[in-house]
């Protein structure tokens, strides 16, 4: 039951977080933070164009907040801000509803267990809500409250 | 171990009193529950469901109003709640006994009330390091209305408040100190009698924040000279919602009424109203009447147990987990005050206490995860979270052993 949850890639990515730092050249900041457990995040992206170049995070927090912003990060790379923004739709979808919209979230879909698990939605979203905020430019903390 | 003490450990037979706890008796994903989440809230007993069961089945009517069978029956169960917690807090009178939802709204009460009469600019408050949200907030909130000073007393790396610090806070600008029995982050007990003195020494009022000090230990309002204790229903077995605010007499009748509404007032006419005595000037609207019976049963039904015998069995609880958990490779244990209640908070090396709290939780084991609404604690300690074990007299040492083997699977999973 547990691995369920936490599936091979989720605890993979918890323990060696890939794009875990910062970045000095990035042209997108934003931080998220999570109010209910104190878990903060650092987003930093780097745009070519309409294209997300790069992307990586600082924080800490669980095993699935790391892990999401991990996967996150590797999966963004190469995409348009709308495809960025529509992943991020596609991704809420899974862990919030029954629909079964996997297509295009490839090594994403680890988090479907995340679903049974409603106090730990929010883990997961975190760095996707910091993502919005970043690729929206709005200068503020994104809070999942 | 007094002969006393032993002697209860030997005749305490928690597995019969587990039996009155009809929610201790289900699976949680295919396991026994092993509820560690009494500071959160405590379970009720059949005595309490009972209670409120009877009230809305053969006497629900409001109380204090109707000349009808029923108004009176319902009146008379809800005042002998007063009673009771009266005897409970060993306070001298009903009319020292306020109902409040809660302890946040008793603490609220005697901020809004007695802050916004008596304290003056440039006056102080003193609270501790170690205070809930509840303890903090709504003093900060009058400080800043009334252009009053904050002060919060420090604490040691086990968790005690530094007492030599503490009397350096106070002065005759102090108005009042606010201090929590037990803090609910740690399980640290506060010498609050010594602290009171204190206070008083200097002139100032002492308010106790009993929540987590109720259903643990004995509470003597006048043996400590507490100028104000405030407690919640649902963490002393009763239902969530109501709660008392103990408050010296004469300090109440010198406070102006909290809310406006019925019941608290005598005559009322579009040019001037004049209040109730104590305590009703103080309960506008009608109360939650339910809950107030309700928190009668649950105060009779511990004192059919013995608070004493309750303090024993948990003490013996705290005892054995403490030894059991510090045997654990990284775990470390936040809050090992020399004086302290069945709370165990703690922080395992690398691993964030929302996994550890979901993979207890799949084995049945619920206990509590993050910052406790006690931020300024887990600032202290340096750490985000902690994992939170909290005891009541309905525990085993077997669920203590659970919750060891369910403390190792989690490693495993992070390992």
């Amino acid at each position: 039951m547990v691995h369920e949850l936490y599936q091979e890639t989720i605890l993979d990515h918890s323990k060696r977080p890939r794009n875990c730092h910062a970045m000095a050249d990035a042209d997108r900041k934003a931080e998220g933070f999570n109010p209910l457990c104190g878990d903060k995040l650092k987003l930093y992206v780097k745009m070519d164009g309409d294209i997300v170049r790069d992307a990586s995070f600082e924080g800490s927090g669980c095993a699935i907040s790391t892990a999401s912003a991990s996967l996150m990060t590797e999966s963004l790379k190469g995409k348009t801000r709308t495809e960025a923004l529509a992943l991020l739709e596609k991704f809420h979808d899974l862990l919030t509803t029954d629909a079964t919209v996997s297509d295009g979230l490839g090594k994403l879909v680890v988090f479907c267990g995340v679903r049974d698990y409603p106090a730990r939605v929010k883990c997961a979203t975190l760095a996707w809500h910091t993502l919005k905020s970043a690729l929206n430019g709005a200068d503020q903390v994104a809070s999942t409250e | 171990m007094s002969t006393l003490t032993s002697d209860i450990l030997t005749s305490f037979d928690v597995e019969k009193l587990r039996e009155d706890f009809p929610v201790l008796k289900q699976q949680i994903h295919g396991k026994p529950l092993v509820y560690l989440d009494s500071a959160a809230t405590a379970q009720k007993p059949y005595a309490v469901i009972e209670a409120i069961r009877h009230f809305h089945e053969v006497d629900c009517a409001n109380i204090h109003r109707g000349v009808h069978e029923l108004s009176q029956r319902s009146t008379a169960a809800y005042e002998q709640t007063r009673t009771r917690a009266r005897q409970f807090l060993n306070a001298a009178s009903d009319a020292e006994i306020v109902f409040v939802r809660g302890t946040t709204e008793g603490i609220n009460l005697v901020a809004s009330s007695w802050g916004h009469r008596h304290l003056k600019a440039g006056d102080e408050i003193v609270i501790s390091a170690l205070e809930h949200h509840s303890n903090i907030v709504p003093w900060q909130m009058l400080c800043e209305a009334r252009d009053a000073r904050l002060r919060v007393i420090p604490m040691n790396d086990r968790g005690e408040l530094i007492l030599e610090e503490y009397e350096k806070l106070l002065n005759a600008r102090t108005g009042l100190v606010a201090v929590a029995h037990i803090s609910n982050a740690l399980g640290t007990v506060n010498p609050v009698a010594e602290m009171i003195a204190m206070a008083h020494r200097a002139g100032a009022l002492a308010l106790i924040d009993g929540a987590q000090a109720a259903p643990h230990l004995r509470v003597d309002v006048r043996a400590l000279d507490a100028d104000f204790y405030a407690f919640s229903g649902h963490k002393v077995l009763g239902p969530t919602g109501i709660g008392i605010l103990y408050g010296k007499q004469a300090l109440l009748e010198n406070m102006p009424p909290y809310q406006g509404g019925g019941d608290m007032i005598r005559t009322v006419t579009f040019e001037k109203t004049t209040y109730a005595d104590l305590p009703y000037k103080f309960e506008a609207g009608t109360p939650n009447i339910a809950g107030g019976i309700g928190l009668g049963a649950a105060l009779e039904y511990i004192d059919r147990i013995g608070i004493e015998r309750i303090a024993a069995w948990e003490h013996e609880l705290l005892r054995y987990g403490t030894e059991q958990l510090e045997r654990i490779p990284g775990l470390r244990i936040i809050g090992t005050a020399r004086e302290k209640a069945a709370v165990i908070s703690f922080v395992i090396e690398g691993i964030h206490p929302h996994d550890i709290g979901t993979v207890l939780d799949l084995d049945g084991i619920a206990v509590r995860t993050g910052h406790h609404c006690a931020q300024p604690v887990m600032d202290r300690f340096h750490v985000p979270a902690t994992t939170r074990a909290s005891l009541a007299f309905y525990n085993t040492l077997a669920e203590i052993d659970k919750l060891v083997a369910g403390i190792h699977k989690v490693k495993e999973v992070f390992a």
